[in-house]
C-alpha cells in the first residue's frame, strides 16, 4: 500500500532529477541570452557616441570624426530591395511547381527537393566564388550593386523556397479539393486558395531571408563592395555595403574608427531587428486556424 | 425555400412507404455506371460494380469501413484524379456521355457535378466570398449579391447569416459550416450534388437539418450521399446500395463490391441478399 505522503522510495531521486534539470535548462537559456545582451549593451555603448546625423549623410572619410557611412547604408537598402524583388517571385514559384505539380515519383524532382536542402547549406563564401567567376566575370558586369544583389538572392534563394514551401504545405488539402470540386482549374486552385492562405508564412519566410542577406558579408567582399566609396551607389555601379564599411572601419587603427564601427553594427542591428518584428507582425496578424 | 429545424418521424415512414423502385427507374437516367473498377496503385479497391443514378432521386452508398463507398462517390466527378497512383477502369456515363472520355475534361463535369465533403471544408474568407468563388472562377454572369442570396435560401442558411456575410466563415458553427458548403455547391448551378458522409461531424440537431435540406434539394437536384449511418439512408434515400469488403482467402487482398442495389425500402425491409440483411439488421458491420 502506498500512501500520498510517503511516496515509494525513488521519489526523492526523481525530485532531485527534476530540479537538476530544470537547473540545467535554466543555465543553458542564460548562456544564450546572457552572451546577446552582453553583445548588444557593449555595441551599444561603445557606438552610442557616433550615432549622429552625419553618419547618414556623410560618405566615409579617412577622418574618423567626419566619416559617415551613407553610401553603405543606401547600397545596403538597394540590396535588401533587390534582393526581394529577384528572391521572393522565383522562390514562391519553385516552390508552388515543387509542391503543386511536381510528380514525386520523378527522380528529377526528388533530385531538386535534395539539391534544395543542401544549397541552403551551403556556405555564403562560395557563393560568393561562385558570383565572382559567372557573373561579374563571366557574364562581366563588374563589381557593381546588382552583381551583389545576384548572389545574395542565390544565398537566400533556398531558404525562400523551404519556407514557401512549408507554408504552402500547411494549407489543408480539403481547401484544394473543395476548390476543385467547385469546377476551378489546378491554376485557380492554387493562385486564389492556396497561395493566398499560404502568403503570411511565405511574407514571414522571405523576411527572414531578408534580414540573413542585409547582414551577409563574406560574398559580398568576393564580388567586390569595395571599401571606400564616396558616392552614392546606382544599380551597376561601384559600391559598398554597411556589414563591409563596418568590417573595414574594424580594421582601422585609430580608435575613433572602432566608435564608428560600432555605431554601423547598432544601424544594422535595428534595421535586422525591424524586419524580423515586421515578420513577427505579419505572422501572428494573418495568422489562420483551420 | 425555408426548412426549420426539427427532427420528423413520421419522414422514417414516409420513405418506408415509399416510392418503389420501378417508379424511380421510369425517371431520367443521370448516371450509369458499368463494369467499374478502381485501384490505387495497382491495388483493387473497388470491383465490378454496375448501377443506374435516376434524376430527382435521393440515392445512398451504405457499407462498412472500407467497402469503396467514398472511392466510389468520387469517381462521379473525376476526384480521384487527384489522388496519384489513381485508376479507374469501365464506364460511367453521365447523360449518356462517358465522364472517362478521351476529350472530357474533368474541369467542366466538375463544374456540372458538385461535391460536399465529409469535414466541412469552407475557404478562409469571408462567407460571401466562399459562395462567389465558384461563380468567379467559372466566370459566371449576372449579379453575385442575387446569386449568393439565392444558394444560402436554398442551403437554409440565409437567414443566419444574411446580417453578417462579410464575417469569416471560420466562424460559423460546423452545422452552419457544411450548409455553407452546400450553398457554395449550389452556387454553380449544378445538376448532381455527391455528398461524402456529409453529417458524420456534425450533431444531431444540424444532421436533421442536412437531411431535411436533401428532401428539398431532390426536386431541383440529383442527390448521391454516402453515409455509415443506416437510419440516415432510410430517411433520406429513395434508392441504396450496400457496399461490402471481399477478403481474400489468404485475408490479405481487401476489395470493396456492390452486394445489393434496391429501392431503399426494399434493402432495409426484404432485402434479397443475406449480407445485406446481415448489415441491415445489425448483425455485422
Amino acid at each position: 500500500m502506498t500512501s500520498l505522503s510517503h511516496a515509494d522510495s525513488s521519489r526523492p531521486s526523481r525530485a532531485w532529477k527534476n530540479a537538476l534539470f530544470k537547473a540545467a535548462m535554466l543555465f543553458s537559456m542564460l548562456i544564450a541570452f546572457g552572451t546577446l545582451a552582453i553583445l548588444l549593451v557593449d555595441t551599444i555603448v561603445t557606438g552610442w557616441p557616433a550615432i549622429q546625423w552625419s553618419l547618414f549623410t556623410d560618405p566615409p572619410s579617412t577622418l574618423p570624426e567626419e566619416a559617415g557611412a551613407r553610401p553603405a547604408i543606401l547600397a545596403t537598402l538597394y540590396l535588401g530591395v533587390l534582393v526581394l524583388l529577384m528572391s521572393v517571385p522565383v522562390g514562391v514559384f519553385t516552390a508552388i511547381y515543387l509542391e503543386e505539380y511536381a510528380d514525386r515519383q520523378r527522380w528529377w524532382n526528388r533530385m531538386i527537393e535534395v539539391n534544395i536542402q543542401n544549397l541552403a547549406a551551403v556556405p555564403s563564401i562560395v557563393y560568393g566564388i561562385l558570383g565572382l567567376a559567372f557573373i561579374v566575370r563571366g557574364i562581366g558586369i563588374g563589381r557593381v550593386v546588382f552583381a551583389g544583389a545576384l548572389i545574395l538572392t542565390l544565398v537566400v534563394l533556398p531558404t525562400v523556397v523551404v519556407a514557401s514551401r512549408e507554408a504552402i504545405r500547411s494549407v489543408p488539402d480539403s481547401i484544394r479539393q473543395g476548390a476543385f470540386a467547385l469546377g476551378a482549374t489546378k491554376w485557380q486552385v492554387v493562385w486564389r486558395q492556396v497561395l493566398p492562405a499560404a502568403i503570411p508564412g511565405i511574407a514571414t519566410g522571405s523576411i527572414l531571408a531578408l534580414s540573413r542577406a542585409v547582414g551577409e558579408t563574406a560574398p559580398l567582399i568576393m564580388v567586390g563592395a569595395i571599401t571606400y566609396v564616396a558616392f552614392d551607389p546606382e544599380l551597376f555601379g561601384a559600391y559598398t555595403a554597411l556589414p563591409v564599411q563596418i568590417y573595414n572601419w574594424t580594421k582601422q587603427s585609430d580608435q575613433a574608427f572602432q566608435t564608428l564601427a560600432a555605431a554601423g553594427a547598432i544601424i544594422l542591428l535595428v534595421i535586422v531587428l525591424s524586419m524580423n518584428a515586421v515578420a513577427i507582425f505579419v505572422r501572428n496578424r494573418y495568422r489562420k486556424r483551420w | 425555400m425555408e426548412t426549420q429545424p426539427h427532427i420528423d418521424s413520421s419522414r422514417i415512414a414516409e420513405v418506408a412507404q415509399g416510392i418503389d423502385r420501378s417508379e424511380i427507374e421510369g425517371r431520367e437516367k443521370v448516371f450509369s455506371v458499368r463494369e467499374l473498377a478502381v485501384s490505387y496503385n495497382g491495388k483493387v479497391a473497388l470491383e465490378d460494380v454496375a448501377l443506374d443514378v435516376h434524376r430527382n432521386t435521393v440515392t445512398a452508398f451504405i457499407g462498412p469501413s472500407g467497402c469503396g463507398k467514398s472511392t466510389f462517390i468520387r469517381c462521379f466527378n473525376r476526384m480521384n484524379d487527384l489522388i496519384p497512383g489513381a485508376k479507374v477502369h469501365g464506364s460511367v456515363l453521365y447523360h449518356g456521355e462517358d465522364l472517362y472520355g478521351r476529350n472530357v475534361d474533368p474541369v467542366e463535369i466538375r463544374r456540372r457535378i458538385g461535391m460536399v465533403f465529409q469535414k466541412p471544408n469552407p475557404f478562409p474568407k469571408s462567407i460571401y466570398d466562399n459562395i462567389a468563388f465558384g461563380p468567379r472562377v467559372l466566370g459566371m454572369k449576372g449579379s453575385m449579391d442575387d446569386r449568393v442570396e439565392g444558394a444560402l435560401r436554398h442551403a437554409a442558411l440565409w437567414d443566419e447569416v444574411k446580417g453578417r456575410l462579410k464575417d469569416n466563415a471560420l466562424g460559423l458553427s460546423g452545422g452552419q459550416q457544411q450548409r455553407l458548403c452546400i450553398a457554395r455547391a449550389l452556387a454553380v448551378e449544378p445538376d448532381v450534388i455527391l455528398m461524402d458522409e456529409p453529417a458524420s461531424a456534425l450533431d444531431p440537431i444540424s444532421t436533421t437539418r442536412i437531411e431535411d435540406l436533401m428532401h428539398e434539394l431532390k426536386k431541383d437536384y440529383t442527390i448521391v450521399i454516402v453515409t455509415h449511418n443506416m437510419q440516415q439512408a432510410a430517411r433520406v434515400a429513395d434508392m441504396t446500395a450496400f457496399f461490402s469488403v471481399l477478403v481474400d482467402d489468404e485475408g490479405a487482398a481487401r476489395k470493396g463490391i456492390l452486394v445489393e442495389y434496391d429501392a431503399t425500402t426494399k434493402i432495409f425491409t426484404t432485402p434479397s441478399d443475406k449480407r445485406t440483411e446481415d448489415y441491415v439488421t445489425g448483425r455485422f458491420g
